[in-house]
């Protein structure tokens, strides 16, 4: 309950009150509806109410985004059409397990969009490809109309995985079963739906498919959930539960076994992609052109104290590169990748004092290392070094230790920073101080080029982790050891192969492996048997762990796989 | 030298000396700068306005913090002198550390400039010894004590390094091993110093205002950030140092972001009451960034200026990101940069007898630049006809009346500020500003459109004309006072009428106690209110109340109303003739900046946004018709990422990779315009492979997705959201 308070009020308040009061009563009832709306489960919200929502929401984005300045019209004459904020930053939602397979099939089944295409895209039939957001409502019917047509003509693989989806156990997109509760009442939630829109739609021809197709596609109504648009309040905390309610994941069992070649090597990777014909090579070279036009500046911008970042999608390697040849040829310079697995602070700064500065001796700590590059360069104010990074952000450099240290040679004004960024996380690296001291002019160049280099590394290809690099390693380095030793070496693979399966699988103690190795005629003592595990230690091919008993128990670093392969190299020879 | 390799991180280039021939930054900016031959002259005049703005804000910046250093400096003072004195008070004084705790706010990359000027002032008014710490250097004590030792000597060591021999030994004792790192050495070494010192340098630099101060100057250590120190390595440097103060004239200053209860949180008690703390608030960011605005905007002296928008980004970033003075001047000097850069017309952005003489020079293409300005146009179309053909063709001409209307800008400049001011002055003593507390608030609406036609201004004059009679006649005081600072004739003209008017409230105090007031207006007034008593719904009681504004309406105005309303409309009329937006003067786009979408993504960039777009609609980077779709969906022919990146959209907290894969090939071959009812459809060969792993990986380097152990081959999707 509210506080009395008694004030004065002059007349013309007054008169404002009692207007404020009539609408006041409208806009209560309005909410009291909103409340019945609410308990309703989400898809009986009618249209109308929705789109009111949305509106507000859509209003007070725009307010935001006055209150920064960006205004939507400028941004529109220059040709920006960004994407909101709201969209990006949003929750998780709930999907269903066929809407990737659905989505594929919309994008796969657009006509007359292929480069090879010669039908110019003007004059393409309409596209029913998703909902937008205008036409909802009115074009309800036609929509479905679509849909049963296009069902006809998905591709043969998907469709059959679309069109059973009660015979699920049969097909073989097998889902978790973990889950089957809830997907049974998302379908009863959908047939209810589609009684309702049955009794919307009575006269819309009906379709012999059409029960299934509403089964299986989501009805408008539901769509607009995977839509990014602004959704009503209440139904947000609603999903947000659902979707974070159980801790179950909804995919199928399918697994890279099942392709004929499911492991692709690197070699062959890059041999595959180097045969394949990039597209849109012309307008990829035209925004490498036009971001080179603004070489120049930068060049003045770094040397009035800024330093410049440029981000984007797509790996802006070339164009730093292109930058640095083209306008620091003249200049001493350092480029850092900072996408290289081992790039360690003391590596950079080991360049900058040792190579550029030419300065003989170590440094006990790294800010020590830090004051002697300030001091030097505060000496000879007419040495100007540049400092080129890719991937400031890149895995190694994102500790706060590296970040700050650059911060603090960025500050020096006779140091001057490029840098290349990519991870969509990537300025949480910086707080308010670390950004003052970089003083960034940020760039946007998006090159769309591929990135190979940075993606190059096998430890950031996650799909196939071929193992290739560590079984060569292995085959180089058991070629370079006597037969004994391989023995030795095969005799604890083999032993850690038959365990595989064993998840409390510890290890090969040593007494273990010194009988093993003594019936097999590889070792005479134990002493013969330790130099030679020494040996495979510094190759950092075996791993040594001490057990709750005290014993040794040794282990082979390499993956099950790999193993595998390697034996069957060595029996081949 | 390329500098991909797979052992090495790091490529250093160092060209050969010899053919260096570095480009200066005055070529830099010619290159690639619109109408570069004019280049020369305003880069210079570029440079010689953020010269003026670096060396002014360096200015205000110690004005305004020099009360705060002022009573610093006291203290500084005040302990070193207690020192000597016998009294028991004071010994016990003396036994604290005096500590000097500096509330400095959140804007954390001000701080260094504070702290800079802190410490110069220190040094050259009250002691050589000053150390300043940061806690990211100081993760331990024995780092900490270094830092001490290294600041206290080293710096005091490159001051007297030709002095004495005997200061190499001092240079190498930081060097030395960390058993030596210990305040005995400093003990030592502060006592050679004093000995030093008092046996008489003459050759010293040292203004030392007694004596004795000067064979007690007081080490000081500054905390730049004490909130990141590690408490614990604080309390036992506090500790030690309480042993030492005996010895040597120790005191800390504590710079402080959050509140000063961080002591008491970060210190216990038994540390805390070993330091005897005195409180100093520095100058808030915002009042700060208000001093800077009216120095470098609001003020027809700087020539350059900011139009709406581009201040209005620029307030924004303030406020809502980092509160940093130094970063809002970032911005100015950016888009001073890229005005001057981007604007040939700019030669005309500078001093009066400069950019008249500019004029003169102005080439014929800059003269046809000038006629393509959208306010020349507008100005050109209000002239006669004969008047245009002559604008049009006449160089000469148009350089005459160019000067014309650059001094008119000028005037306008001239005018318009302290209307500005006063309108501020009048409508921030109003309840609720209905015009802004800050005048840049104002100055906002001012730049966007003609100020009268706001909302918020017509209540205010409203309002206005409430106002008591001493509290109105103050304020106009106070516009009067505003106005005899400038020297125009408009101006001029309005004191002399503001004066007449102040002194006509003047007379209107004497001629009141003649005349008493008219009972009358009681009688009128008893009727309505009499209905009001009575029992109404809510349309009597509105028709009530809205003939009762009528007939207030209809009353005779007294001498002071007819007054005060005659005082407001003329500062309604200054208003209105001079507080134009700039867009309406001819020859705006000379002086003022415009693009802010420039500086925001310059400064305020959001790289995530700019990804997905990328991921989410290619055509707007690469205008490819096929590319083109009707609303916000990715066509099959995108680039590999765009899809597989809209196919992961589709997708829960993990991603099954095989359907991943089958799904992204059912798109490509029907971008292939591979038959979809062939058995071959979809199916996934291995080029098609190879690039949904590279697909794959250029996601994963994004920080889309990541690699998960939870079940074979899955990844884990990272990111909600995105259309």
């Amino acid at each position: 309950m509210s506080v009395l308070e008694v004030k004065f009020i002059g007349d013309g308040d007054v008169l404002e009150h009692i207007v404020d009061k009539q609408e006041g009563v409208q806009s209560n009832g309005g909410s009291v509806q909103k409340m019945v709306s609410f308990k309703s489960p989400a898809g009986r919200r009618t249209r109308v109410e929705e789109d009111d929502e949305d509106e507000n929401e859509v209003f007070d984005e725009q307010n935001y985004v006055h209150a920064l300045g960006a205004d939507n019209t400028e941004e529109d004459d220059e040709g920006m059409s960004r994407v909101a904020g709201s969209s990006i930053f949003t929750f998780k939602k709930n999907r269903r397990g066929h809407s990737m397979a659905q989505t594929a099939c919309e994008l796969a089944r657009t006509p007359g969009k292929g480069v090879t295409f010669s039908k110019t895209p003007k004059v393409e039939p309409s596209t029913p490809t998703r909902t937008g957001r205008n036409h909802r409502g009115e074009s309800r019917t036609p929509q479905r109309n679509k849909k049963v047509q296009f069902v006809s003509t998905t591709p043969h693989r998907l469709r059959k995985r679309i069109t059973n989806p009660s015979l699920r156990s049969e097909s073989d997109s097998e889902l978790s079963p973990s889950d089957s509760g809830e997907d049974d009442g998302d379908e009863m939630e959908e047939e209810q739906k589609v009684k309702k829109e049955d009794k919307e739609n009575v006269k819309t021809p009906r379709t012999p498919s059409k029960g299934l197709s509403a089964a299986l596609y989501k009805t408008p109504a539901k769509k607009s959930k995977n839509t990014p648009e602004p959704v009503n309040q209440a139904s947000m905390v609603e999903e947000y539960f659902e979707a974070h309610g159980s801790s179950k994941v909804l995919t199928s069992d399918r697994t890279l076994e099942r392709l004929q070649t499911p492991k692709l090597d690197r070699e062959m990777l890059v041999q595959l992609l180097e045969g394949k014909p990039s597209c849109y090579v012309k307008e990829i070279q035209q925004l490498h052109s036009k971001h080179e036009k603004h070489f120049s500046k930068w060049m003045l911008q770094l040397q009035l104290g800024f330093s410049v970042l440029v981000y984007g999608l797509g790996s802006k390697k070339a164009l730093l590169e292109d930058f640095r040849l083209s306008h620091l040829a003249q200049e001493i310079h350092l480029v850092v990748n900072g996408f290289f697995p081992s790039i360690t602070l003391k590596s950079i700064l080991n360049a900058l004092t040792c190579e550029i500065l030419e300065h003989q001796g170590s440094f006990r700590t790294p800010s020590d290392q830090i004051q002697f590059v300030t001091q030097t360069l505060k000496d000879s104010p007419d040495l100007h070094v540049y400092l080129l990074i890719h991937n400031i952000d890149g895995p190694m450099m994102r500790g706060e230790k590296i970040q700050s240290a650059l911060g603090q040679l960025a500050s020096l004004p006779n140091l001057h920073l490029v840098a290349s960024l990519d991870h969509i996380n990537a300025p949480l690296v910086w707080d308010q101080f670390k950004q003052s001291q970089f003083n960034w002019l940020w760039w946007e160049c998006v090159t769309f080029q591929h990135y190979s280099e940075e993606t190059s590394y096998e430890n950031s290809l996650l799909v196939q982790q071929t193992g290739a690099l560590a079984l060569s390693s292995l085959t180089h380095v058991l070629r370079s050891l006597t037969s004994n030793a391989r023995g030795i070496f095969k005799l604890l693979v083999k032993f850690q192969l038959e365990n595989k399966d064993n998840p409390s699988y510890t290890g090969l103690s040593f007494q273990d492996f010194y009988q093993r190795c003594r019936e097999a005629f590889l070792v005479n003592s134990d002493l013969t048997l330790r130099t030679q595990l020494t040996e495979f230690r510094d190759h950092k091919l075996i791993r040594t762990r001490k057990g709750a008993d005290g014993v040794e128990y040794l282990m082979v670093a390499v993956d099950a796989n790999t193993l595998m392969d390697f034996l069957e190299n060595e029996e081949g020879d | 030298m390329s500098t991909s390799s797979v052992s090495k991180g790091c490529f250093v280039f160092k060209p050969s000396a010899k053919k260096k021939k570095q480009l200066s930054l005055e070529d830099h900016f010619t290159d690639g700068c619109e109408g570069a031959e004019n280049s020369e002259v305003r880069f210079k005049l570029c440079q010689l306005l953020w010269e003026r703005i670096k060396t002014d804000t360096e200015v205000l910046q110690d004005e305004l913090n020099r009360k705060v250093l002022d009573s610093l400096l006291d203290l500084t003072r005040k302990c070193s002198s207690t020192r000597q004195h016998s009294d028991w008070a004071s010994k016990m004084r003396a036994s604290e550390i005096p500590t000097a705790a500096l509330v400095l706010g959140v804007n954390v990359p001000d701080h260094d400039m504070t702290f800079q000027s802190l410490s110069e002032q220190l040094q050259q008014s009250v002691t050589p010894h000053v150390a300043s710490v940061q806690a990211k250097e100081c993760g331990t004590l024995k780092h900490l004590m270094k830092r001490v030792l290294e600041k206290l000597t080293g710096t005091d060591v490159a001051v007297d390094d030709d002095e004495e021999e005997e200061e190499a030994e001092q240079t190498s004792a930081p060097l030395l091993k960390g058993t030596h790192c210990s305040l005995g050495t400093l003990c030592d070494w502060y006592n050679t110093k004093r000995k030093k010192s008092s046996s008489g340098t003459p050759g010293k630099k040292r203004s030392s205002p007694a004596k004795d101060e000067q064979q007690q100057p007081p080490v000081v250590i500054i905390f730049k950030d004490l909130e990141a120190f590690n408490p614990r390595v604080l309390q036992s440097f506090i500790l030690i140092c309480s042993l030492y103060i005996e010895r040597l004239p120790l005191m800390f200053i504590f710079g402080i972001a959050t509140s000063p209860s961080t002591i008491q949180h970060m210190l216990p008690h038994s540390v805390s009451s070993l330091l005897c703390i005195e409180l100093f608030q520095s100058l808030s960011c915002t009042q700060h960034l208000a001093t800077v605005i009216d120095k470098f905007i609001l003020t027809h002296q700087f020539p350059f200026k900011l139009n709406g928008k581009v201040m209005q980004v620029l307030i924004s970033i303030f406020l809502y990101h980092d509160f940093s003075v130094r970063n809002f001047i970032k911005g100015v000097q950016l888009a001073l940069l890229e005005h001057f850069h981007s604007q040939p017309l700019s030669v005309l952005c500078c001093a009066k007898k400069e950019a008249l003489l500019n004029v003169t020079q102005l080439s014929v293409r800059d003269l046809e630049r000038i006629r393509q300005l959208p306010s020349f146009k507008r100005y050109v179309e209000r002239q006669e006809t004969e008047e245009q053909v002559r604008l049009l063709k006449d160089d000469g001409y148009l350089k005459d009346v160019c000067q014309r209307l650059i001094k008119d800008l000028r005037k306008y400049h001239k005018n318009y500020y302290p209307v500005l001011r006063c309108l501020h002055t009048l409508a921030s003593s109003l309840p609720r500003y209905p015009l802004g507390k800050q005048i840049r608030e104002l100055h906002l609406i001012c730049l966007e459109k003609n100020v009268w036609e706001n909302e918020d201004y017509q209540s205010a004059m409203k309002l206005l004309k409430m106002l008591a009679k001493e509290e109105l006649v103050m304020l106009l005081q106070r516009c009067a006072e505003i106005l005899q600072q400038v020297k125009s004739k408009k101006m001029k003209n309005a004191l002399n009428q503001l004066e007449e008017m102040l002194v006509k409230f003047k007379q209107l105090d004497t001629a009141k106690a003649a005349v008493e007031s008219v009972p009358d207006v009681e009688e009128s007034f008893t009727s309505p209110v009499k209905n009001l008593q009575k029992k109404t719904d809510l349309f009597q009681l509105q028709k009530t109340l809205l003939e009762l504004n009528e007939s207030r309406r209809s009353k005779k105005l007294s001498p002071f109303e007819v007054l005060r309303n005659e005082a407001i409309d003329f500062i309604d009329g200054l208003v209105k003739s001079h507080l134009s937006p700039p867009e309406s003067q001819t020859l705006n786009e000379v002086c003022y900046y415009s693009s802010s979408a420039t500086v925001r993504r310059h400064l305020n960039a959001t790289p995530r946004t700019s990804i997905q777009a990328a991921l989410n609609t290619p055509y707007y980077y690469i205008q490819n018709d096929s590319l083109k779709t009707e609303d916000g969906s990715v066509s099959n022919a995108a680039p590999d990422i765009c899809i597989a990146y809209k196919l992961h959209l589709e997708c829960g907290r993990l991603i099954n990779l095989f359907d991943w894969l089958e799904a992204y090939a059912t798109v490509v071959s029907g971008a292939e315009g591979n038959d979809p009812d062939s058995e071959d459809f979809g199916k996934v060969d291995q080029v098609k492979h190879a690039r949904f792993i590279q697909a794959v990986s250029e996601l994963e380097f994004l920080g889309f997705i990541k690699s998960t152990k939870q079940k074979t081959d899955h990844v884990a999707r990272l990111t909600w959201g995105g259309c």
